[in-house]
C-alpha cells in the first residue's frame, strides 16, 4: 500500500493526530478508505486490460510471437506464441479482474464509500471499522488472485463464470493451485461486499443530515443503497457457491461432479442467482453518478426524478428475478426459459424509462461539454447501443443463435465499458476535486474521451458482425473452423483498435498521477454543484462537517428562478425555506 | 464474410431470421431515436453566454408515454418469441416420427452414435463415428445428447440449433435440415485447452445418399 502512502493528499485543515498507519493505511476515514479503492482497483483495470491486450494479440495474429512476450514461462508462451492452455487462463483472469476487481470496486468500493457519506451529510459511515475491513479483504482477495497467475500450472481455467464440473475438478481443467486461489479470492472478495453493502445500507437510512429526506437524495446515493441491497442479496450466495466449489476441489465434496452425485447445473443457478443481480450492481451506481453530472452539466434539474428512483428501484428487482437468462440453452426447463424471457424483457421498460429522462434533462439545457459531461454523454450513447442490444439474446429463439458467441461480448462490453467504465470516466474527474484538491487536465481528458469515444467503438461494434456469423466465445484459434476463416481480416481490425484503445488509457493514467501534484487548484465547488460534498473544503477534511449541515432542497436545483445563479446548493436556505424537524440521528 | 446470420440451412432459420430482423427493426427505430435525439440536443442546447436552462422537473404525461410504449412492444415481442419457443424448444415440440441420433461429447470429441439400419437407439446395429455427423435432409432429426466429462455445447450455426450437452442429464434437441451440404459443428461452451478444436463435420444428405453411406458405415463398423 506504498502507493496509497506516497501520493496521500495534504493533511486536512483542522488537527488531526492520527497516526501515518491509521490516516492514510489503516484508515477508517471513508473518504480514505474509498481513495484506497481507487488507487488499487485502477491498478487491477491495468492488470485486466493487459490480459486482454495479450487475447487480442493470439486472436489477431494466431501463432505468432507476441512483442514482449518472451519473458513468459515456456508454461505460458514459448517463445512467445501464446498456448491455448495460457488463453483459457488471459480470458478466465481478465473477465474476473474486470468484474471483480476493477469495474465494482471502482463503482461502489470507491464511490460508495467516497460519496454517501459526504452527499447525505454526516461525518462517515455507520461502521468505519467494518468499513475498513472492507477494503482490507478486497485488497487480500485481489493478492490472492494476482498471485495465482504465477503458480506451477497457472491461474484458474474454466472462464470467470467457472462453470462446474470443468472449474470442480483438477483433472478436467488441467489447473489446480490456481483453480483453488480463485474460490479462496472470491470467498474474500464476497465478503468484502457484504462488509461494505451492509455499511452503505445502514448509513443511508440512519445517518442523513436534517431536512436530506429520502426523495431529495441525490439519485447517485439512490443508486449506490439499492446497489448495496441487491449486493447483500447476492454476494452471500456467491460466497457460498465458492466455499462449495472450494470444497470440491480441495476436500472432495461432490456438489457439482455428476459422475459422484452431484449436478452441474446446480453451478450454474448459484452463480447467475449472484451473477445477474452483480451485471446491476456494475451498472446501477453509474447510471446514478451519470445523472448526477447530466444534470450538472446540463444546467437543468434532472427530467422527472422521481420515474428515475423508480426506475432504479424495478431495474434492481427485476434484474434480481431474470438469472435463468443466462441458461436459456442450458438444458434447464424451457418453460423456465419462457418466464426468464419475459422477465428479461421487461427490463427494457425502466432502463428506456432512464435514457428518455437523461434526454429529456438535457432537452433545452444549457450543455456544458466538460470532461465528465462529455464522458457521461457518451455513457447514454453507448449504454443504450448494449441495452438494446440485450433485447436479441433476450428472445429465447434469437438466443440459441447468438447465445455464446461474440455478439454477447460485444453486448456486454457496450454495457460495461460503453456503460460503466465511461462512467467512470465521468466520474474520477468530477470528484477527483473533492478527493484530491485538485482538477485533473480537461485538455488532456477531452484528447483520452475522444480517443477512447473512437477506438472503443471500433473494437467493440465489430464484435456484433463476428457474433451474428457463429464465431464462439473463448476460441484459441477461430480459424480452426473453415466459416469462421473469411472473419479474420475482422478480427485483425479489432485487435488493431485494441491495442490503440489501451494506448490511449497511457493518457488518462498519466492526467491522473500528473495532476496528483500538478492540477489546478479546485477550490469549494469547479463544478458549480448543488450537492452537499460542494460546501466542504477540497480535499475534505476528515470527519468532514464539524456540525452537519441542513438541507432545504433536493439536489437538482439548476437554474431555478428563485435565484439569478443557475444553481442553488442545497445549503442554502432561502427566506421561503421551512426549517427541517431536526430531529435527526445525523446531529451529534 | 457474411454480414448478417450465417447461410440458412434448417427450417428454424425462418423464424429465428424473422425474429432477428424484427428485433432489429425495433431496436433501429429506438437506437436512432436516441442517438439523432441526444446529437440534437447536444448542437441545439450547447452553452451559449447569457442563457439560462429551461426549469422544468418533468412532465408525467411524457413518463405516461415512454413507460407504456416500451412496455407494450416488449410483452408483444415475448409472446411472439415465446410462440417460436416453445415450437422449438419445448418440451412437446420434438416431431414424434423425428430420426434419432446420439451424440456423446467428450474431451474434445464428438462421438456420433447411429440408430444403423433398424432406425432404433440402444439396438445391436447402433454404431458409432468420431466427429462426423451425417443426417438425412428434410426429416427432423432428433439428437441425445450427453457428456462424458464437463459441459460442451452443441452448435450448428447454420442450422441455429445450440444445446448444452451437460454430464449427468439427457437432453435432447431437435432440427430439420434443408440444405444438403457440409458444415460445421461446434463446441460453444468453454470446455477445456482443447475447446477451440473440438469440431466435428456435419453432411446433410439426400436420404438416398444418407442410406448408402449408412449401408456402408454399418458394415464397416461390424467388420
Amino acid at each position: 500500500m506504498t502507493t496509497v502512502a506516497a501520493t496521500s493528499h495534504p493533511a486536512p485543515a483542522h488537527h488531526d493526530d492520527r497516526s501515518f498507519l491509521r490516516k492514510y493505511v489503516f484508515s477508517t476515514d471513508h473518504k480514505i478508505i474509498g481513495i484506497q479503492f481507487l488507487f488499487v482497483s485502477l491498478f487491477f483495470l491495468l492488470v485486466g486490460g493487459l490480459l486482454a491486450m495479450q487475447m487480442r494479440w493470439q486472436l489477431g495474429f494466431p501463432g505468432k510471437p507476441m512483442p514482449g512476450g518472451g519473458v513468459l514461462p515456456e508454461t505460458m508462451a514459448p517463445g512467445g506464441v501464446i498456448l491455448p492452455e495460457y488463453y483459457i487462463q488471459l480470458l478466465t483472469m481478465h473477465g474476473t479482474f474486470m468484474v471483480f476487481f476493477a469495474i465494482m470496486p471502482l463503482l461502489v468500493g470507491v464511490y460508495a464509500n467516497f460519496l454517501i457519506p459526504l452527499k447525505i451529510g454526516t461525518h462517515d459511515m455507520a461502521f468505519p471499522r467494518i468499513n475498513m475491513w472492507s477494503f482490507w479483504s478486497f485488497f487480500a482477495a485481489g493478492l490472492v488472485m494476482l498471485s495465482s497467475l504465477f503458480v506451477p500450472d497457472g491461474a484458474a481455467r474454466a472462464g470467470w463464470t467457472m462453470y462446474a464440473p470443468l472449474s470442480a475438478r483438477h483433472d478436467l481443467s488441467g489447473a489446480s493451485f490456481g483453480q483453488e486461489l480463485w474460490s479462496v479470492s472470491i470467498i474474500l472478495v464476497g465478503l468484502s461486499s457484504i462488509l461494505g453493502s451492509l455499511n452503505y445500507i445502514t448509513t443511508v437510512i440512519n445517518n442523513r443530515a436534517p431536512g436530506m429526506t429520502w426523495f431529495r437524495l441525490p439519485l447517485s446515493v439512490w443508486s449506490l443503497f439499492i446497489t448495496a441491497i441487491l449486493g447483500l442479496l447476492a454476494l452471500p450466495v456467491l460466497s457460498g457457491a465458492a466455499i462449495m466449489l472450494l470444497f470440491d476441489q480441495i476436500i472432495g465434496t461432490h456438489f457439482f461432479d455428476p459422475a459422484a452425485g452431484g449436478q452441474a447445473l446446480l453451478w450454474q443457478h448459484l452463480f447467475w442467482f449472484f451473477g445477474h443481480p452483480e451485471v446491476y450492481i456494475l451498472i446501477l451506481p453509474a447510471m446514478g453518478m451519470v445523472s448526477d453530472i447530466i444534470a450538472n452539466g446540463s444546467r437543468k434539474p434532472i427530467f422527472g426524478y422521481h420515474s428515475m428512483v423508480f426506475a432504479i428501484v424495478a431495474i434492481a428487482f427485476l434484474g434480481w428475478i431474470v438469472w435463468g437468462h443466462h441458461m436459456f440453452v442450458s438444458g434447464m426447463n424451457p418453460t423456465l426459459g419462457s418466464s426468464f424471457m419475459v422477465s428479461t424483457l421487461v427490463i427494457a421498460v425502466p432502463s428506456a424509462v432512464k435514457t428518455f429522462n437523461w434526454m429529456g434533462t438535457m432537452w433545452r439545457g444549457n450543455i456544458k461539454f466538460t470532461v465528465p459531461m462529455l464522458n457521461a454523454i457518451a455513457f447514454v450513447a453507448m449504454f443504450v447501443i448494449g441495452g438494446l442490444s440485450g433485447i436479441f439474446m433476450a428472445a429465447t429463439p434469437v438466443d440459441m443463435q447468438i447465445h455464446d458467441t461474440y455478439f454477447i461480448v460485444a453486448h456486454l462490453h457496450y454495457v460495461l465499458f460503453g456503460g460503466s467504465l465511461f462512467a467512470l470516466f465521468a466520474a474520477i474527474p468530477y470528484w477527483y476535486p473533492k478527493m484530491f484538491g485538485r482538477m485533473m487536465s480537461e485538455r488532456w481528458g477531452k484528447v483520452h474521451f475522444w480517443l477512447t469515444f473512437v477506438f472503443y467503438n471500433c473494437t467493440f461494434f465489430p464484435m456484433h458482425i463476428t457474433g451474428m456469423g457463429g464465431e464462439m466465445r473463448r476460441l484459441y484459434d477461430p480459424n480452426q473452423y473453415t466459416f469462421l476463416q473469411p472473419y479474420q481480416p475482422i478480427r485483425v481490425f479489432i485487435s488493431i483498435s485494441a491495442f490503440l484503445l489501451f494506448a490511449t488509457q497511457i493518457i488518462f493514467f498519466v492526467n491522473f498521477w500528473w495532476s496528483l501534484k500538478r492540477g489546478k487548484p479546485s477550490g469549494l465547488n469547479p463544478w458549480q454543484d448543488n450537492g452537499l460534498e460542494w460546501t466542504l473544503p477540497s480535499p475534505a477534511p476528515h470527519g468532514n462537517w464539524e456540525r452537519v449541515p441542513t438541507v432545504y432542497r433536493g439536489p437538482y436545483e439548476f437554474s431555478s428562478p428563485q435565484v439569478p445563479e443557475d444553481y442553488l446548493p442545497q445549503t442554502r436556505k432561502l427566506p421561503s425555506d421551512r426549517e427541517p424537524a431536526a430531529a435527526s440521528a445525523a446531529r451529534h | 464474410m457474411r454480414w448478417w446470420l450465417p447461410l440458412k440451412a434448417s427450417t428454424f432459420t425462418g423464424p429465428i431470421d424473422g425474429l432477428f430482423l424484427a428485433i432489429l427493426i425495433i431496436t433501429g427505430i429506438a437506437f436512432v431515436l436516441v442517438e439523432v435525439g441526444l446529437l440534437w440536443f447536444v448542437v441545439k442546447y450547447r452553452q451559449r453566454p447569457g442563457r439560462k436552462a429551461f426549469y422544468t422537473h418533468g412532465s408525467t404525461r411524457a413518463e405516461v408515454i415512454w413507460t407504456v410504449i416500451p412496455a407494450v412492444t416488449m410483452v408483444a415481442l415475448g409472446l411472439i418469441s415465446n410462440h417460436y419457443w416453445v415450437e422449438i424448444k419445448g418440451r412437446n415440440s420434438i416431431p414424434p416420427n423425428a430420426y434419432p441420433i446420439g451424440i456423446h461429447a467428450k474431451q474434445f470429441e464428438w462421438q456420433v452414435t447411429y440408430p444403423g439400419p433398424d432406425g432404433k437407439l440402444g439396438t445391436s446395429d447402433d454404431f458409432t463415428v468420431r466427429n462426423q455427423l451425417h443426417v438425412p435432409v428434410g426429416r427432423p432429426i432428433v439428437v441425445a445428447l450427453s457428456s462424458e466429462d464437463v459441459i460442451h455445447s452443441f452448435y450448428v450455426p447454420q442450422f441455429r440449433v445450440r444445446q448444452d450437452a451437460v454430464p449427468g442429464m439427457d437432453i435432447k434437441a431437435w432440427f430439420q435440415a434443408t440444405v444438403p451440404g457440409t458444415y460445421e459443428l461446434g463446441c460453444s461452451q468453454l470446455c477445456g485447452l482443447g475447446h477451440y478444436r473440438m469440431r466435428a463435420q456435419v453432411f446433410v444428405q439426400t436420404q438416398e445418399d444418407y442410406d448408402a453411406w449408412m449401408k456402408q458405415a454399418a458394415q464397416e463398423a461390424s467388420s
